[in-house]
């Protein structure tokens, strides 16, 4: 009976176009939406400890689409011949692979950069992201979906990375990405930065906010979790 | 003795995964709205992190390290594998992880549902690589490690139980719409954060 259902729906998707309208979503829709953060609630300890500062983030962020991306697809491609028993240890290791390969041409190309990297690079493959779209959506669609799928979560993830590391960086050291922002004259007044925000729990408080305000804007949104 | 009581304690209190290090937050968020899935999500973490840890220890000590593969021959004792150490360590989690999965599937179905796919996310609960990592860097004996893990289990069985009581709680006060559920979860996780911030400095 799966089968009869199965067939008609892949001979549809064989005339759609590269960025068809189900594809768009794939790729938007984790943006905002199904934001991997806010909505799906996945990948959150990375968000917190690397938000204190904006260019951590957006490294991050860089890295870890990369790495959603790729897996989705290769995951995608082999998704038939896993056997399910131990679709995680496959799911983790070509994750694992990834990030090790990234690390390794960083170390061989760039490697001042490798070298300030080496631990958010490192988080990538625990980051429940990767795992959670893996299992979620490349287990069981097309490769070029679950690649769209992959760059959107990475996206959608790197907005709110850089949104929580703009409001902890500007208010806690004054800054933005190491150019300082609030002038001297401003603390000879009387200015302090604020102590809260070096903390790690400033970044719960703010992507509480954010989830507010996204939800009061998408009242939908209120009970999916 | 002394000394491993003293790192059982830390590694609950001072040092807990959750609100000190942030680890494992996703699955500390999501299942935390009832305390009875709360707590098989704790047991089942708790389990996993028993089991890893000596084990990736096992792994460390005698494959990984220089010089760890001389007891094959001592034309090995110069190779150095530590490079290998995530993806050995991960790939014991997972297997760890599916066993888990399997017996929870057979024995407790309706867990096995309200789990969903937090389940196979234990292996990538940042607390579980964590604490190996943690093992790694701060070099621990086999029992230190044994303890350590115990330790962290614990703190995270802790946090999350904690966490789900208040959010029981919370459904009878009234929230503003769009901060119902998760927005709320991050709050009060933040407070509770605090809170655990004042355990820091304490020595046995």
């Amino acid at each position: 009976m799966s089968t009869d259902t199965i067939a008609p729906v892949k001979t549809k998707e064989k005339k759609e176009g590269l960025f068809s309208k189900k594809n768009r979503k794939a790729l938007t829709d984790p943006l905002d939406d199904n934001n991997p953060i806010t909505v799906q609630v996945l990948g959150i300890c990375s968000a917190l400890a690397v938000t204190i500062q904006v260019k951590p983030a957006i490294i991050m962020a860089l890295g870890l689409t990369m790495v959603s991306a790729f897996a989705s697809l290769i995951i995608a491609l082999i998704r038939d011949s896993i056997p399910g028993r131990i679709r995680m240890i496959v799911q983790l290791i070509i994750v694992a692979l990834l990030v090790t390969l990234v690390d390794q041409v960083l170390k061989a190309f760039m490697y001042d950069v490798s070298k300030q990297l080496s631990v958010f690079v490192g988080l990538i493959i625990t980051n429940c992201i990767v795992m959670g779209r893996l299992e979620a959506f490349a287990m069981a669609q097309k490769p070029w979906p679950s690649f769209l799928d992959g760059v959107g979560n990475g996206l959608g993830y790197g907005i709110i990375l850089i949104t929580v590391a703009v409001v902890r960086e500007f208010f806690g050291a004054g800054s933005l990405l190491g150019y300082q922002l609030v002038p001297q004259w401003a603390y000879d007044h009387g200015y302090v930065n604020n102590g809260l925000m070096a903390l790690p729990p400033a970044a719960l408080f703010i992507i509480g906010m954010y989830i507010w305000w996204q939800r009061s804007r998408k009242p939908k949104l209120v009970n999916v979790s | 003795m002394e000394a491993l009581l003293n790192l059982f304690v830390k590694s609950i209190f001072v040092e807990n995964v959750v609100f000190a290090f942030f680890l494992g937050m996703c699955s500390f968020l999501a299942i935390s709205k009832k305390v009875k899935t709360a707590t098989g999500l704790g047991i089942a973490v708790v389990f996993v992190l028993v089991m890893t840890a000596p084990i990736n220890y096992l792994i460390l000590t005698f494959m990984l390290k220089e010089g760890a593969l001389a007891w094959i021959h001592p034309s090995l004792a110069s190779v150095d594998l530590t490079f290998l150490a995530f993806i050995l360590f991960i790939s014991t989690i997972a297997g760890a992880v599916q066993m888990v999965e399997m017996v929870v599937e057979k024995f407790s179905p309706s867990l096995y549902n309200a789990l969903g796919i937090f389940l196979p996310l234990i292996t990538v609960n940042c607390a579980i690589l964590g604490t190996s990592l943690f093992m790694q860097e701060r070099e621990y004996g086999l029992i230190e490690t044994g303890v350590f893990s115990v330790g962290c289990g614990i703190g995270f069985f802790l946090a999350i139980v904690l966490l789900a009581a208040i959010r029981e709680r919370l459904k009878y006060s009234k929230i503003p719409d769009g901060l119902q559920g998760l927005g709320m979860a991050m709050v009060v996780t933040g407070l509770m954060a605090l809170a655990f911030l004042s355990f820091s400095g304490i020595q046995l």
